[in-house]
């Protein structure tokens, strides 16, 4: 019998990757911005982290209570947003975070819109205090 | 890798005794079983043989029992034949709200077909009350479809009590005994039941066949309409291999039956004491003690269904949730939420259901690689905040 020796049949090898080992986990101490979403879809919850220099992200880091998808989506995201400006970062779409991973099956999608939207949120929560500060 | 299969709830391996006696009908016993020759008549023989052991593993006669294509079929048949042969007497139908899709779809089919149904809530263990049945019959009730025990959380429903309050009416009373058939002891004048599902694949027999127990004198309609098999209940030329099969599970069960049961509670009782002992928030999900030998099935607080299973399965190890997250539909199990649990709960579900290979020494991998997976979850979990309870 033809047997697939893991879940690839489900997720991407490199999804697995990232789900058995997630970077950036965990909560950050004083960060500039968080972003903090819940899922519609499935009830999923995930919070984002962002440290800012420059207007350069230099850290990200990532809490999620959801899905294979949801938790590689959020590690790559995080991956992703480090060392890039304010401005490129928030041109990361689901989409894009999505094909670093080698792609979704087309019913999680909704797990990646997840984790843009929680980056998004997380500038918008940093631009806010900057702009506060500033006044 | 080792791998251990804890999802015999969903199916079983099917025996070797039972392939074994399929086998000849594949090839040598080809015939129909309708053909007056000596090719048919020896495949009829086959059915009728195997009907007879269905029927003595449920105390029933052979007459009694329809051969189906699965515990779907029979569940289908048994809920629309008797929704069509009794309409002239009344339109109500009652059921409860943790039935299989089987039950729970086709009664919303019968609804939009100008039925009313009934969805029994049930307590927090799962259990249906006795009240509530009483109170919801009215004159026009002409059915009442309870699972004898349910295949998420295992809870068995006090079916033999629901049956005294139907007894005295007109009233047709079936049950979805997919998961206890071949597994507890089911009679069906213990139980006073009218219908009864049954699927072979569940209990080590082949995928793919099942059976309605069909009491004498119940009214009921045909499934399928053609020829003149299962005296004209069920037309289509029976599936010869899949039913000799079947009625070689029914013996095995028969056999193994007692010493099973035993075995399996032993295993399921230790597999959920270690689960409260080693992990931290965690609940059972299901009746204490009134519940499947081989189902255990408990929440995780603060760490999602799949993301457990995906862990699981990385160790080797079968298992499934009820976490929306796993569903093709997104959504959570019916039967979790109608327990009362809040949605993260059934998120966090997660059954493990034992079987005939199950070994202590399985038991005892899931216990010690369990707790280091939800660990490493909830490390990445946003609900799970240390050392608060
Ligand atoms: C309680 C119950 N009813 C019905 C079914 C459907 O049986 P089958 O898979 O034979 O269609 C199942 C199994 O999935 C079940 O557990
Ligand atoms: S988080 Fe629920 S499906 Fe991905």
């Amino acid at each position: 019998m033809k047997r697939t020796k893991d879940l690839r049949s489900l997720y991407s090898e490199k999804v697995m990757e990232h789900f058995q080992n997630p970077r950036n986990v965990g909560e950050m101490e004083s960060p500039d911005g968080i972003g903090h979403v819940g899922n519609p879809v499935c009830g999923d919850i995930m919070e984002l982290y962002i440290k800012v220099r420059d207007d350069i992200i230099i850290d990200a880091k990532f809490k999620t209570f959801g899905c294979g998808a949801a938790i590689a989506t959020s590690s790559m995201v995080t991956e992703m947003v480090k060392g890039k400006t304010i401005e490129q970062a928030l041109k990361i779409s689901n989409k894009a975070v999505a094909e670093a991973l080698d792609g979704l099956p087309p019913i999680k999608m909704h797990c990646s819109a997840l984790a843009e939207e929680a980056l998004k949120l997380a500038i918008e929560d940093y631009l806010a205090k900057s702009k506060r500060k500033e006044e | 890798m080792r791998r251990i299969y804890l999802d015999y709830a969903a199916t079983t391996p099917t025996h070797p005794l039972v392939l074994k006696a399929m086998l000849p009908w594949f090839t040598d016993g080809f015939g129909n079983p309708s053909s007056i020759h000596s090719f048919g008549q020896e495949a009829n023989g086959a059915i009728e043989e195997a009907r007879e052991k269905v029927a003595q593993l449920i105390g029933a006669k052979g007459n009694e029992i329809v051969f189906t294509g699965s515990g779907t079929e029979a569940d289908n048949f048994a809920i629309k034949g008797v929704a069509y042969a009794k309409e002239h007497e009344g339109k109500h139908i009652i059921t409860t709200a943790i039935e299989h899709h089987a039950v729970i779809e086709t009664c919303k089919f019968l609804e939009k077909r100008g039925f009313n149904v009934t969805y029994l809530s049930v307590d927090r263990d799962g259990l249906v009350d006795l009240g509530e049945v009483k109170k919801a019959i009215t004159d026009e009730t002409i059915l009442i479809s309870v699972m004898h025990a349910n295949n998420e959380i295992g809870t068995i429903e006090p079916i033999q009590e629901i049956a005294r309050i139907t007894k005295d009416r007109e009233i047709c009373f079936h049950t979805d005994a997919v998961q206890t058939v071949g597994h507890l002891p089911v009679d069906v004048d213990e139980l006073k039941v009218d219908l009864v599902s049954i699927s072979a694949h569940k209990f080590c027999g082949p995928k793919g066949v099942g059976a309605l127990y069909i009491r004498k004198g119940t009214k009921i309609v045909p499934f399928m309409h053609g020829g003149e098999q299962e005296h004209g209940r069920r037309a289509s030329t029976q599936n010869v291999p899949g039913i000799v099969g079947f009625g070689k599970a029914c013996q095995l069960a028969q056999q193994e039956m007692g010493q099973e049961k035993e075995r399996l509670e032993t295993l399921r009782d230790k597999l959920i004491k270690g689960i409260l002992n080693r992990i931290d928030h965690v609940h059972l999900n299901g009746h204490p003690t009134q519940r499947l030998p081989n189902n255990v099935n408990i929440s995780l607080e603060f760490v999602e269904g799949e993301s457990i299973l995906l862990n699981l399965d990385l160790m080797g190890i079968a298992a499934s949730t009820g976490s929306a997250c796993s569903s093709s539909v997104l959504e959570a199990s019916h039967v979790l939420l109608a327990l009362g649990l809040p949605h993260e709960s059934a998120h966090s579900s997660l059954r493990l259901s034992l079987g005939q290979e199950t070994t202590e020494k399985d038991v005892d991998y899931v216990l010690e690689k369990l707790p280091q997976i939800v660990n490493k979850l909830r490390t990445m979990s946003p609900l799970y905040k240390p050392g608060k309870k």
